[in-house]
């Protein structure tokens, strides 16, 4: 079927200004819009630049603004977006990111927040010379928070990050930090918490749910915010904390 | 700009990071990946990671390790093995020491499931030997083990792609690299370099391999005139999505997941009555493959497009949604299949390389006499130290990057802190620099992609899971001429940053030089032995073969020379499941 595909261009060597590029490609209903993009990259324009690398939505390296909204390219399917008129893709690189070049952003203030944190297993008490126990309930509460590939859509998609307070830490960042503060064998809650117990760390959070939308993991991303939230009210003596916060 | 590090670590998946942590330990240490290290291939492996813990039922090290070396069809150092299997035990602790996050048994444990050519007692029946997160546990283990690069402070350099590796005779000083993000030169000196680039599946057409897979170690360190060890073994593994090459996890299988024909047959009964769909990859995909070919595919159209069911509906959908969460979701977005209500149509695609460079059994490479070169490393897929022979056991990657990872980040260490830098001046990236300004010269080269599709066609017609000699010659020739055609390639976006054009480009060199050196060795080999299947040769011939095959590119020519196998427990038997 024929697919139209308008690419926002932006090649800072050449334009002031990011501008869309369109062109006309042959693709099949299940084809992935990454296979689209290879496409255009490959027979047509050379110099379209975007990143990719798995191309079955392990990887995380090709989140990208498609019609309109924040998705893996090599996990979008064009029968998704087809409609009685046909298939019309529009493709734009993620927000607030600054843009390097077309759909590549730069994902340093991403992945800065990402490491404030404290991203990593802590536990100083010596481990015995086998596994540290865990049970599979216990395990089960992390499960979701542990699949997060990085990927920047949540980031890219959050109100708050794009204009009410860009200093917010972030949904990723926050999950990343629940899945080793709800890990029964981490001991390192406290020495996030100063990231985390900040008014531009957890708290600008305002329940949007665009990140919960857009993950291409199906995490459930505000809940999760919001049970960390309720976590450090906990910490404090805030009593028992509930699913909305003031 | 030129960077001095005592150790250097040439790609960021499982067993670079884990040589970092190594090393970082004790020598200024950096990483350089050509992608953001998350983004690495190790983080799309899925079933588990074998170690004999025990945890489930009774398992020993030396099991693992004759499984190993039956699974690589007798073309395993046998001493490399034992301590891939000894050395298992204590890794996988440790990996969960640093949180990596398991799936538990009840008691609280590390749950080990079954896998393909994993036994108890030398062959007796299947064993619960892989240990794993969901069916994840490659994205489990690159995400820990970065978690704990960015706890232990590793420098990284995310983005720098190789271009050029610096020798002074057998000493190695550093590489190249060109920098993504300006296209800037820069030179990295290194007392010690490891090379953990990976894999090269995407020679072929339909591969598990990530884009980024182009081998981009192996081939440069081949045209430095290091000879690189068993090309000719690349597997295919029996269960990529149809049409599409995405991995569906031996792990189905593990879980009690049933391989059916046209007729809705297990038709591994025929093939490996023992061990039926948890024989070893290599067995399976020729089952699938002569299965098609007789007609038994599901299309039943005897095309080397046709594909078999993997069928899981029997387990059920809590095992599926808690032990196999992953392919579940690939066979639902890419197919529209619930494997819990129909089967998965699957076929082989090429997912791994047995071969690469060969080193010892502390990473270092060595030549084809065993003579070491200095301050040279490699380790996981592009390595090959032989821990998998002719055939690799599922979850044996994982455990080899781990393993070998470390043992090359102790070793490069310790190398690093008895050595100098070798005295390279600026004139050292000139090689690198005339590469680049011959790609961007202006003019119209040839189509690159029309190189690439041509390579991908061959090898995959050719050099596949059944070949055969005058099919290997003939592709053998073809390649040749690709390779003479790249000679002009040129990239056809200029620019100097974000130039992606010009990479693939690179990788497309490196993809042929691959290419070209695994045919070669297939054609040469007149047997058939692990996932080296030879149809006018169809039996193994150890009285002639027993050797590995080392390939030197000299010139535009191929050298092929041999070096024994190590065989120090177990004499090679016949391979029968």
């Amino acid at each position: 079927m024929k697919v139209t595909v308008a690419v926002k261009r932006f090649n800072p060597e050449k334009d002031d200004t990011p501008a869309f590029h369109e062109y006309e490609v042959d693709a099949a209903p299940t084809d992935r819009v990454l296979d689209v993009l290879m496409h255009i990259q490959r027979k047509i324009d050379p110099s379209l630049a975007f990143r990719k690398s798995c191309g079955h939505g392990v990887c995380g390296s090709d989140a990208m603004v498609i019609n309109g909204r924040e998705r893996l390219a090599c996990k979008t399917l064009l029968k998704e977006l087809t409609d009685k008129e046909g298939t019309k893709l529009i493709i734009e690189p993620l927000r607030t990111l600054p843009v390097q070049k077309d759909l590549m952003v730069d994902q340093t203030e991403f992945f800065q927040k990402y490491r404030r944190i404290k991203p990593f297993f802590i536990n100083n008490e010596k481990a015995g010379p086998k596994e540290r126990r865990q049970s599979p309930e216990q395990r089960k509460i992390i499960d979701a928070a542990t699949s997060c590939i990085l990927c920047s859509a949540c980031y890219s998609a959050c109100p708050v990050v794009q204009g009410e307070n860009p200093l917010y830490l972030g949904p990723a960042a926050i999950v990343q930090a629940s899945r080793f503060n709800n890990d029964s064998r981490d001991r390192g809650f406290e020495l996030r918490l100063p990231e985390l117990d900040d008014p531009d760390g957890i708290w600008p959070c305002n329940n949007y749910f665009n990140c919960t939308q857009v993950c291409p993991r199906n995490i459930k991303v505000t809940k999760i915010i919001n049970l960390e939230k309720n976590k450090i009210k906990k910490f404090h003596g805030q009593g028992e904390g509930h699913a909305n916060p003031e | 700009m030129i960077h001095e590090y005592d150790a250097l670590i040439i790609g960021a998946g499982g067993a670079g990071l884990f040589a970092a942590l190594e090393a970082g330990t004790s020598v200024r240490t950096a990483v350089l990946s050509k992608l953001y290290p998350i983004r690495s291939h190790t983080g799309a492996a899925q079933g588990g990671i074998s170690a004999a813990l025990g945890n489930v039922e009774e398992d020993k090290p030396e099991w693992h390790a004759f499984d190993t070396v039956k699974g690589g069809d007798y073309l395993v150092d046998q001493n490399a093995a034992v301590i891939l299997a000894e050395t298992a035990v204590q890794a996988a602790y440790d990996l969960e020491n640093r949180g990596l996050p398991f799936n538990r048994t009840p008691e609280g444990l590390i749950d080990q499931r079954r896998f393909g050519g994993h036994t108890r007692n030398f062959g007796e029946a299947p064993v619960r030997r892989a240990c794993y997160a969901a069916d994840r546990t490659g994205h489990m283990i690159l995400q820990t083990l970065y978690q704990q690069c960015i706890k232990n402070d590793v420098s990284f350099y995310d983005e720098f792609q190789i271009i050029d590796v610096i020798f002074r005779g057998k000493k190695c000083g550093g590489v190249v690299a060109v920098e993504l993000a300006t296209g800037n030169i820069h030179l990295f000196k290194a007392k010690a370099v490891l090379f953990a680039t990976g894999g090269f599946g995407r020679m072929f057409g339909i591969t598990s391999n990530a884009y980024a897979n182009t081998g981009d170690g192996p081939a440069l360190l081949l045209r430095k005139g290091v000879a690189l060890e068993d090309m000719e073994f690349f597997q295919f593994h029996p269960t990529g999505i149809y049409g599409m090459g995405i991995l569906i996890t031996e792990g189905v299988r593990g879980e009690g997941g049933i391989l059916r024909n046209r007729g809705g047959d297990r038709f591994m009964e025929k093939y490996a009555p023992g061990l039926l769909d948890l024989a070893p990859r290599d067995m399976i995909a020729r089952a699938i493959m002569s299965e098609i070919s007789t007609g038994m595919g599901i299309k039943g159209d005897r095309s080397i497009t046709d594909f078999v069911h993997l069928d899981a509906t029997h387990l059920g959908r809590d095992v599926i949604e808690e032990k196999l969460p992953e392919i579940a979701e690939f066979s639902r977005t890419y197919l529209g299949i619930d494997p819990v209500e129909k089967p998965i149509p699957v076929q082989p695609t090429a997912h791994y390389a047995m071969g690469g460079i060969p080193t010892d059994e502390n990473g270092r490479v060595v030549d084809g006499r065993g003579r070491v070169y200095e301050g040279l490393y490699a380790a996981g897929e592009c390595a090959c130290v032989s821990v998998h022979g002719a055939n690799r056991l599922g979850t044996n990657s994982l455990v080899d990057l781990i393993v070998f990872g470390k043992r090359a980040g102790m070793d490069m260490a310790n190398f690093a802190k008895e050595s100098g830098h070798l005295a390279l001046s600026e004139n050292t990236v000139d090689s690198a620099k005339e590469k680049i300004a011959r790609l961007m010269q202006p003019g119209k080269g040839p189509d690159p992609e029309a190189i690439r599709s041509r390579m991908k066609q061959l090898m995959t017609e050719n050099i596949g899971v059944y070949r055969s000699g005058k099919d290997m010659s003939a592709a053998l020739e073809n390649i040749k001429t690709l390779r003479e055609d790249y000679k002009q390639a040129r990239v056809r976006d200029t620019g100097k940053s974000f130039n992606t054009d010009l990479l693939q480009i690179l990788e497309l060199g490196n993809l042929l030089d691959l290419a070209y050196v695994t045919a070669a060795c297939a054609a040469r080999r007149e047997e058939s032995r692990g996932a080296h299947a030879r149809m006018d040769f169809p039996d193994r011939d150890d009285k002639n073969w027993l050797h590995h095959t080392l390939a030197r590119l000299r010139g535009d020519a191929i050298d092929i020379d041999t070096k024994p196998v190590e065989i120090t427990k177990w004499e090679p038997k016949p391979r029968i499941y």
